[in-house]
């Protein structure tokens, strides 16, 4: 079974690195990639009812503008070298659904850059990185 | 932008003279007079009473409690069967990953409980306290009980007859289970489904301008008022102001889109509602030793109270109007909330609504009525425009910072409680006029206009037309959900079939 390497992206350059490392890999081995975006949405938060009304629409502008912006661009550079690349988009917090995608998608390594956008809060909560080095089922490596 | 300038400058002077114009002594008497004849002759309608036992009992009252027991008959006490897993959907046991992004059972749940906690739950009960004697709580979590029978029927309906725009949004609640799901039967219940839903509509756009908007900013503002000085305040005669500033924040969420405030709020309300909660809870067991007999007093209170008027119906009577005041079971306000759901098992939706009644009457009241029967601070001369001056007074004897807190969570509480009615009522107004920019504005302008007029005048009358009209929704609404019940029944029965044979999917655990 040939290895599965996952990317998750977040549009930061770090993010990027992370690709190119991915990439390169891919490109020695013959791994199948995966590159990922997760949009940060929680299931317990709080919104109005008109909020919940809209939701389904702006879930779907959402996705789109992910595809769009962050994935296409990757993953059509990515193919036209002649690697095996498919782009996802989920919804949910980063370090789980990353996890959870790497699962439906037999991912043997999941690839994230150790910056993400958000400096504060991977230092209150720490960073996608380490969440997924705690809990992952599959190996981790976090590109600088 | 120079359009919206104009627009702007025009409605701030056109509430800023009204406003002016409030301030003129006698206005308020002017208008009152005026309003009133309405005013009292729909009030008297819908609040039709006979005499029972002495005691004068609304029809409509009666109307809520009987569909509310008839519905946990007719669903062989579903409010205690799917509690279970109605937590369990709450939780998010059974999501599907593949809808990560759209609206969970959670954040349906969180979204209703905000419209519907508020100043029922914490002026109203002191008053139901106050003149039905320690007893009326019982009846109360009775009623509370009963309906979540209720709510579970008009949130189920709610979700499968909802309607998908192709623009991607939703829009359901008890104007599309009427219409739609009557029309299932045949073409004389399409016609009386049409009607109801009118009816509804006409009801559900006075209610979003009265008890869902005046009567918010008019208690706010009072317990505002409370809180600094009183009579003698600052503050005592500016209630044109506050409305104006409240219209403001309104307009801003409702108009401008600047949802930065309502999502503020959202994530604001919750939080004081658990400290109300958890204050209430630390006074329970601060006087753990007062607790027993508290829960003899209900008891007692409740089969054979003393020197309560109206004796035991009276006391019923105060329990079972506070539970359907502060919970709207049975109004349909909560099928519209409840319907932006994601799921495709309408029924489930039906288990989350559960919730509600559970933890606005049977929780929340229930805790303020322990803690104002525990502090012994309630009193049958009690003006029920003072309801939420006495649960101050109740939290303050062991907190003395309290009312500050309550203020803030008044406040906070009836704002919110404005964002959901002006959708509510929103979506009835486009119903009947239809949907386009021009009803949209006028319904949002007039919306604003009664922020002001509820803040700003002493509106006895108006005040009790406004209960009247959201109390009158229950009317048409009910009566659809009685036709519609064997469908409820249908969709319950294959879910559970379903998930007591294990054929539910389970989120996988990582």
């Amino acid at each position: 079974m040939s290895a599965v390497l996952m990317v998750g992206v977040d549009g930061s350059n770090c993010g990027g690195r992370a690709v190119e490392y991915a990439a390169e890999h891919a490109r020695k081995s013959g791994a199948r990639l995966c590159v990922a975006y997760v949009i940060e949405w929680s299931p317990f938060s709080f919104s109005t009812v008109q909020e919940n009304m809209e939701r389904h629409k702006r879930r779907e502008e959402e996705l789109k503008r992910a595809y769009s912006e962050i994935i296409d661009p990757i993953v059509s550079r990515l193919k036209s070298e002649g690697l095996d690349v498919v782009g996802l988009v989920r919804h949910g917090d980063v370090a789980e659904t990353l996890q959870i995608l790497a699962k439906e998608n037999d991912v043997t390594n999941i690839i994230v850059g150790r910056q993400g956008t958000s400096k504060l809060k991977a230092h209150v909560f720490g960073s996608v990185g380490s969440h997924l080095v705690q809990g992952a089922e599959c190996a981790v490596t976090v590109v600088p | 932008m120079t359009k919206l300038r104009v627009g702007l400058t025009t409605l701030v002077s056109m509430l800023a003279s009204f406003s002016a114009l409030a301030q003129e002594p006698g206005v308020d008497e002017k208008i009152n007079l005026a309003v009133k004849p309405f005013a009292d002759a729909v009030a008297g309608a819908v609040f039709f009473s006979f005499p029972v036992a002495g005691v004068q009992i609304p029809f409509v009252l009666v109307w809520l409690i009987i569909a509310a027991t008839i519905f946990t008959f007719y669903f062989n006490f579903i409010n205690l069967r799917a509690f279970k897993h109605g937590f369990q959907l709450v939780r998010g046991d059974y999501h599907d990953p593949k809808s990560a992004g759209e609206v969970t059972h959670f954040q349906a749940l969180a979204t209703a409980l905000s419209g519907t906690v508020g100043l029922g739950n914490i002026a109203g009960v002191a008053v139901a306290v106050s003149l039905g004697g320690p007893g009326a709580t019982f009846w109360m979590i009775l009623a509370g009980f009963l309906g979540m029978s209720s709510k579970f029927t008009e949130c189920t309906l709610g979700v499968k007859y909802r309607r998908e725009l192709p623009d991607g949004t939703v829009s359901g609640g008890p104007m599309y289970y009427l219409t739609r799901g009557l029309a299932e039967k045949g073409a004389n219940f399409a016609r009386l489904g049409k009607v109801l839903a009118v009816l509804f509509a006409i009801f559900c756009v006075g209610g979003s301008f009265g008890g869902g908007n005046m009567f918010q900013a008019n208690q706010s503002f009072a317990q505002l008022v409370n809180v600094t000085g009183g009579d003698a305040g600052w503050l005592a005669d500016k209630g044109w102001l506050f409305g104006l500033i409240i219209a403001a924040l309104v307009g801003l969420v409702i108009m401008g889109g600047i949802r930065g405030i309502a999502r503020v709020t959202s994530k604001i309300v919750p939080f004081m509602a658990v400290i109300y909660v958890l204050a209430g809870l630390a006074i329970i067991l601060m006087n753990f030793s007062a607790v027993p007999a508290a829960f003899l007093a209900i008891f007692n209170g409740a089969f054979s109270p003393e020197g309560i008027s109206g004796g035991v119906i009276g006391v019923l009577f105060q329990g079972f109007k506070r539970a359907a005041f502060s919970n709207e079971a049975g109004v349909g306000s909560a099928a519209i909330a409840h319907s932006a759901v994601k799921t495709n098992r309408p029924v489930t939706e039906g288990f989350v609504a559960l919730y509600e009644p559970f933890v606005d009457t049977i929780v929340v009241c229930t805790i303020t009525a322990l803690v104002i029967i525990i502090t012994g601070t309630w009193d049958p001369s009690v003006d029920p425009s003072a309801g939420v001056q006495l649960t101050s007074n109740a939290f303050e004897t062991t907190f003395t910072w309290f009312p500050y807190v309550l203020t803030v969570a008044v406040l906070l509480f009836a704002f919110s409680t404005m964002i959901s009615w002006s959708y509510y009522g929103l979506k009835a107004w486009t119903f009947l006029f239809g949907e386009n920019r021009v009803t949209d504005l006028s319904y949002k302008v007039l919306f604003l206009f009664f922020v002001v007029v509820g803040s700003s005048m002493q509106l006895g009358a108006v005040i009790d037309f406004s209960d009247a009209m959201i109390f009158a929704m229950a009317f048409p609404n009910l009566l659809g959900c009685y036709f519609l019940l064997p469908v409820v029944k249908r969709e319950l029965n294959e879910y559970w079939a379903d998930y007591k044979a294990g054929r539910l999917v389970k989120a996988g655990a990582l």
